[in-house]
C-alpha cells in the first residue's frame, strides 16, 4: 500500500512571483469550476463567458460600466486592504458604505445652513467620510477595550445599517415626488457628481479612489504608523512587545477603512442614483466584493485598482447573464464566492512550502520526528 | 390584548423554527472551533433543494433529506477550506454565503412563482386531546412536526455537548486543540463532523422556509436569516437551552414587524433589534471571567496544526 503523503512547511515571506502566480491558478480553477457548474444546470459555459466578457470589457459601454462599478470596489478595497494587513476583520464595509450614503444624503437635503454652490459636494464626502468612519469606529473600540470579535460586530452594524436605510427611504425621508417608490427626494443639482460625457463615470470618487490607493501604499510602505500597522498584522506578540499600542492601530485601520467605503457610499448616491435608494439600490454588495478585490491584490493598495477593475467587469458581466441568457441577478454571486474560496485556498501554497511524497504505508514515520522537532 | 400576545406567541415559534435549526448547527460547529459564516448560503441552499425536491417528488420529506444532505455537502467545502487548508474561517464562509446566493438563484429560475403541490405540504399536526385545552392547545399542541423536532433537537444536543463523551471531545477540541490532541482526540475528523451537521441542519432550516413556512421559492428567499443564526448563535452564548428561547425571541420580532407597523412602530427600527441585542450581548459577556463562566470556545476560528503551537 502506498500513501500519499502531504508536508508543509511555514514559510514566511512568499516570494512576488508566486503570489502572481498562485492567485491566477486560483482564478483560473474558479472559472473552470463554474464552468462545469454552469453546464451541469445545462448552461453553455463558453457562450456564457463570452458574454460576461464581450458585456464588460467588449465595448466602450461596457468597459465604462465596468469603470462605474469598479469606483466604489476600488475606494473600499483600498480601506480593506489596510485593515486586513493590520489583521483586523473590517468585515462590515457594506454597512459602512451605507451610512456615508446617508450622511450624504442628509448634507444634500437636509443641511441646516445654506453652502455656497462649490462647498456643497466637498462637505458631502467630508460627511460621507466621517459617518463610515465613525460606524467603523464601534468595532474597532469595542476589540480594542473589550476583546469583543469584530468579525461579529462589523457584519452585524451592515444589517443596522441597512435597515436605517430603509427605515429611511419608506419613512421620514421618503421623497414626496417620487410616486411611492422607496428613494429619496431628487437631490439639488449642486449635490450631484459631474461624469464623463456619455457615461456614467462620476470622476471626482473615481480620482479620489486613486489618490487612496496611492497614498494608502505610501502610508503603509513609508510611515512610521504604517510600518506598526503592518507589525501588529504580522506579529502581535512582537508588536505588543514594541509597545505599539494595540487601540491606536485598530482605531486608525477602522477610520481610514470605514471613512473610505463611507465615501464610496456618498459617491453612488449623488453621482449615480442622486437620491437616497433603497439599501440593495444602493449598492448590490459593494462592501462585501471589495473583500474578494482586497484579497486578490494581496492587501497592496495600488494592486488593488487593478483587481477592482476586473470584479467590476464581473459584476458588469452578471447584468449581460440576465440580459442574454435570462439568468437570475445573483447567480453572478457564484462566480465572486467561487474566486475567494480558491484564493483561500491557494493561500496555503504562500504561507507553506507544500511537498507532496508518496510513501509505502508501512514506514510511515510520525510527523514530529520527521520534522525533526 | 390577550388576543394580540397568544397571537405573536403562536406566530413566533414557526419564525424562529429555522433559526433553530441553523443556530443549533453552528453551535455545534462553533464549539468544535469552527466558524461558519456560510449559513446564510446553505440555508438557501436548502431552501431551493428541498423545494425542488419536493416539487417533484410530491413528498416534503424527501426534500427535507435532499435539503439536509446539500447543506452537509457544501459545509465540506468550508471544512476542507478551514481544517485542511488552514484558510481565513471567516472569508470562507462569506464565500460560501455568496456561492449559495448564486447557486440558489441559478438553480431556483423555475421554480419562480410556482406554488407546492398540496401533498408536499406540511401543515400544523393537532396532538389529539392536549390540543383541545383552551389557551395551551393552540399555544403548544398544533405546530407542524419539524417545529417539534427542531424543540426536541434542543436537550438532545445539550445531553451530547454536556453528557457525553463525545461532547467533552467536541468543547475541548473548540477550546485547546493541541491538548485534546495530545490526550487522543481526532481533532480533524471532530471538526469535519461538527462542521457537517451544522451544514445538515442550516439546509433543514432553509428547506423549512419553502416547504412549510411559505411553501414557494422566492430568490434569496432566506433574506438573512443566516445572519440573525450568525447572531443567535452569540447571543444564546453558545448555550442550545438558550438557543430555543433567542430562536423564539427573535422569531418573535419578526412576527412582531407587521403587528405593530399599524401602530406606527417601523418595522425596520424593529428589525435591528436582533444585531444590536447581540453586539450588547457580545459586549456585556466579554471580560476574562465572563468568558470563562460562558465557556466560549477560545480556539475559535483558528487553524489547527500539529507542528506549530
Amino acid at each position: 500500500m502506498w500513501r500519499l503523503q502531504v508536508r508543509l512547511e511555514r514559510r514566511y515571506l512568499a516570494p512576488g512571483w508566486l503570489r502572481l502566480v498562485t492567485n491566477t491558478i486560483s482564478l483560473l480553477l474558479a472559472l473552470v469550476s463554474i464552468a462545469l457548474v454552469l453546464w451541469a444546470a445545462k448552461i453553455d459555459p463558453i457562450q456564457a463567458y463570452k458574454k460576461i466578457f464581450i458585456g464588460s470589457f467588449g465595448s466602450f459601454y461596457g468597459l465604462s460600466e465596468t469603470t462605474v462599478k469598479a469606483i466604489p470596489l476600488l475606494i473600499c478595497g483600498v480601506g480593506l486592504a489596510l485593515a486586513f494587513k493590520a489583521q483586523f476583520w473590517n468585515i462590515g464595509a457594506e454597512g459602512q458604505l451605507l451610512m456615508g450614503a446617508i450622511a450624504a444624503t442628509w448634507v444634500a437635503l437636509f443641511f441646516p445652513v445654506k453652502l455656497p454652490f462649490w462647498a456643497v459636494r466637498p462637505t458631502m464626502f467630508a460627511a460621507g467620510f466621517l459617518a463610515g468612519a465613525l460606524w467603523a469606529l464601534i468595532p474597532a473600540l469595542l476589540r480594542a477595550k473589550l476583546q469583543v470579535n469584530e468579525v461579529i460586530t462589523s457584519l452585524m452594524l451592515v444589517y443596522v445599517a441597512t435597515e436605517i436605510v430603509n427605515y429611511l427611504v419608506y419613512g421620514p425621508w421618503k421623497g414626496v415626488k417620487e410616486w411611492g417608490f422607496p428613494y429619496s427626494d431628487k437631490f439639488p443639482d449642486a449635490a450631484i457628481l459631474p461624469t464623463i460625457p456619455g457615461t456614467r463615470i462620476h470622476y471626482p470618487t473615481l480620482i479620489l479612489g486613486i489618490v487612496a490607493a496611492i497614498l494608502a501604499y505610501f502610508f503603509l510602505m513609508r510611515t512610521r504608523w504604517g510600518y506598526e500597522l503592518r507589525v501588529t498584522g504580522d506579529n502581535p506578540k512582537a508588536a505588543l512587545y514594541a509597545g505599539i499600542p494595540y487601540l491606536r492601530v485598530a482605531v486608525l485601520v477602522m477610520l481610514i477603512s470605514g471613512g473610505l467605503a463611507g465615501i464610496a457610499g456618498v459617491g453612488e448616491v449623488a453621482g449615480i442614483h442622486a437620491r437616497l435608494r433603497y439599501p440593495q439600490g444602493i449598492s448590490p454588495g459593494y462592501g462585501f466584493t471589495a473583500i474578494i478585490v482586497a484579497w486578490l491584490a494581496q492587501l497592496n493598495p495600488l494592486v488593488v485598482i487593478l483587481t477592482s477593475f476586473l470584479l467590476g467587469g464581473l459584476l458588469v458581466g452578471g447584468d449581460a447573464l440576465k440580459v442574454s441568457l435570462g439568468l437570475p441577478v445573483p447567480t453572478i454571486h457564484m462566480f465572486n464566492g467561487a474566486i475567494l474560496f480558491f484564493l483561500i485556498g491557494g493561500e496555503i501554497f504562500l504561507r507553506y512550502r507544500v511537498y507532496f511524497t508518496l510513501k509505502p504505508k508501512e514506514t510511515m514515520t510520525p510527523l514530529k520526528e520527521e520534522l525533526g522537532c | 390584548m390577550l388576543e394580540f400576545i397568544l397571537g405573536v406567541l403562536i406566530a413566533a415559534v414557526p419564525a424562529g423554527t429555522p433559526l433553530l435549526f441553523g443556530t443549533i448547527g453552528e453551535i455545534l460547529a462553533e464549539r468544535s472551533g469552527i466558524m461558519n459564516l456560510g449559513v446564510e448560503g446553505m440555508m438557501l441552499i436548502g431552501a431551493v433543494m428541498g423545494f425542488s425536491a419536493a416539487f417533484y417528488t410530491g413528498n416534503p420529506w424527501l426534500g427535507f433529506a435532499l435539503a439536509a444532505f446539500m447543506g452537509g455537502l457544501f459545509s465540506l467545502i468550508h471544512a476542507f477550506i478551514s481544517i485542511n487548508l488552514r484558510g481565513n474561517q471567516v472569508v470562507s464562509g462569506l464565500a460560501l454565503t455568496m456561492f449559495g446566493t448564486g447557486l440558489s438563484g441559478l438553480l431556483g429560475r423555475r421554480f419562480i412563482g410556482v406554488p407546492l403541490p398540496a401533498s408536499a405540504k406540511i401543515g400544523g399536526i393537532k396532538i389529539p386531546l392536549l390540543s383541545d385545552i383552551p389557551l395551551l392547545g393552540p399555544l403548544l399542541f398544533r405546530f407542524d412536526p419539524l417545529a417539534y423536532i427542531a424543540i426536541a433537537l434542543v436537550p438532545v444536543t445539550w445531553f451530547l455537548l454536556y453528557k457525553t463523551s463525545l461532547g467533552i471531545n467536541i468543547r475541548s477540541v473548540g477550546e485547546d486543540p493541541a491538548t485534546a490532541d495530545a490526550m487522543g482526540v481526532n481533532v480533524f475528523a471532530i471538526r469535519y463532523l461538527c462542521t457537517f451537521i451544522g451544514g445538515v441542519l442550516a439546509g433543514i432550516g432553509g428547506a423549512y422556509l419553502s416547504i412549510v413556512y411559505t411553501p414557494s421559492w422566492i430568490e434569496g428567499m432566506t433574506a438573512g436569516a443566516g445572519w440573525i443564526v450568525i447572531a443567535l448563535t452569540i447571543f444564546s452564548l453558545w448555550s442550545p437551552l438558550r438557543a430555543l428561547l433567542g430562536a423564539y425571541l427573535f422569531g418573535g420580532v419578526k412576527v412582531l414587524q407587521y403587528r405593530l407597523q399599524p401602530l406606527g412602530i417601523s418595522p425596520n427600527l424593529l428589525n435591528t433589534l436582533p444585531f444590536i441585542l447581540t453586539i450588547l450581548v457580545l459586549m456585556a459577556a466579554s471580560g476574562e471571567v465572563m468568558r470563562r463562566r460562558i465557556g466560549a470556545p477560545s480556539a475559535l476560528g483558528l487553524p489547527y496544526s500539529r507542528e506549530e503551537k
